[in-house]
């Protein structure tokens, strides 16, 4: 490829990853508690919108993003993978509560141990629940990762990792 | 009826039956041999001295851990103690289980009209846990036998749909008997699999 080329592609590659950060329609996977903090986040106080997230999509087939906000159990574990197969590409999955990431305090018989066992996920917001302060932080954790993605919604190589902002009590590097 | 006279009245009826009452804190409660329990739930439920027309609960209890050892759950670490002190006497201490048998099914009755109460508790060896259903008296029975099954597998004669009902078909074990595993995992089901056709 010569070098006009590659740089007409690469211009895409950020023109498309731009558009797609600012539309994103979340499939809400609402199952439990943190269904109230998903909904703080989403109403007008906190304005999800100004980053283009402002509209859910209630089907599957017209979501690129699926929140899954709530304790997942073992007998739900099918229904979610259904909808995650159901999505069509290029899709992203933000899994939204410590229950979501790990299985939270949930170390039972009847719960599924983080949906990452089953779907994959692109960003992990924990907390129980999580402020909508953490909530958009996740999301313009998302943000970057669209724009650093391929036109495809391949990986890119030179996708950045996430700067981890730290506060003066951790411990600095 | 207070709780001395249903205990007293039931232990005259069935004498051959009853193995042991209480009344620990103002609850009539009986222990009764299994293979007597429909004639006895019927007779409550009929007579007109007692007419125990509804049925509140019916669950069951896993004795096998109690009693041997602090409790391994919530409050183990935290230093919290369970059991009462010592220092305060309870002038009528709780009975304690009702004999060796590793399960226990509680039923609780009330009666609507005559506003008195009773549990009647049904001891079950472990290799043999099964007893009669109670759904042809009180149709309400029908999912709480269901969940007694599902979580501590027990099983009951004469009911008509004995399956599962919190878990799933392909689900292993019981698992509020307590030798299941906490850490126990699942075999995960997939979206096409047996589990999204409801069969047994």
């Amino acid at each position: 490829m010569s070098g006009d080329a590659a740089f007409v592609t690469s211009r895409l590659d950020e023109a498309i990853g731009w558009a797609r950060k600012y539309s994103i329609f979340q499939y809400p996977f609402v199952t439990a508690c943190c269904g109230m903090e998903y909904m703080a986040t989403a109403c007008s106080h906190y304005d999800i919108d100004r980053f283009g997230a402002g509209l859910p999509r209630f089907s599957p087939r017209q979501a690129d993003v699926l929140f899954v906000v709530g304790t997942i159990s073992q007998k739900m574990a099918p229904v979610l993978k259904r909808i995650y197969d159901q999505m069509a590409e290029p899709k992203w999955v933000v899994s939204f509560g410590v229950c979501t990431c790990t299985g939270g305090f949930y170390d039972n018989y009847a719960t599924l141990m983080g949906i990452d066992t089953i779907i994959p996920v692109d960003v992990y917001i924990p907390g129980c629940p999580p402020r909508p302060e953490y909530v958009l932080d996740g999301l313009l954790k998302l943000q970057a990762k669209i724009q650093a993605q391929h036109e495809s919604g391949r990986r890119s190589a030179r996708e950045p990792r996430p700067e981890l902002e730290l506060e003066p009590w951790m411990p600095q590097r | 009826m207070d709780a001395a006279a249903l205990i007293q009245a039931l232990t005259e009826r069935f004498a051959d039956a009853v193995r042991g009452s209480h009344a620990y804190r103002g609850d009539a409660t009986i222990v009764i041999s299994r293979e007597r329990l429909l004639d006895l739930a019927g007779t409550l439920k009929d007579d007109a001295a007692f007419q125990m027309n509804f049925l509140m609960d019916l669950t069951a209890v896993d004795f096998s851990v109690f009693g041997k050892g602090p409790s391994p759950a919530f409050f183990a670490s935290s230093g919290v103690v369970v059991r009462p002190s010592a220092e305060l006497p309870d002038e009528h201490p709780w009975p304690g289980p009702p004999g060796p048998a590793r399960f226990i099914v509680v039923y609780h009755f009330f009666s609507l009209p005559l506003k008195h109460r009773l549990r009647v508790e049904v001891p079950l060896e472990e290799a043999d846990a099964e007893l009669d259903s109670v759904t042809s008296l009180w149709a309400g029975a029908d999912w709480l036998e269901r969940e007694v099954w599902d979580m501590f597998g027990i099983r009951f004669r004469g009911h008509a749909n004995l399956k599962r009902i919190l878990m799933y078909e392909q689900f292993v074990g019981h698992p509020l008997r307590k030798d299941y595993p906490v850490n126990k995992r699942q075999p995960l089901i997939e979206p096409d699999g047996d589990a999204s056709s409801h069969s047994r």
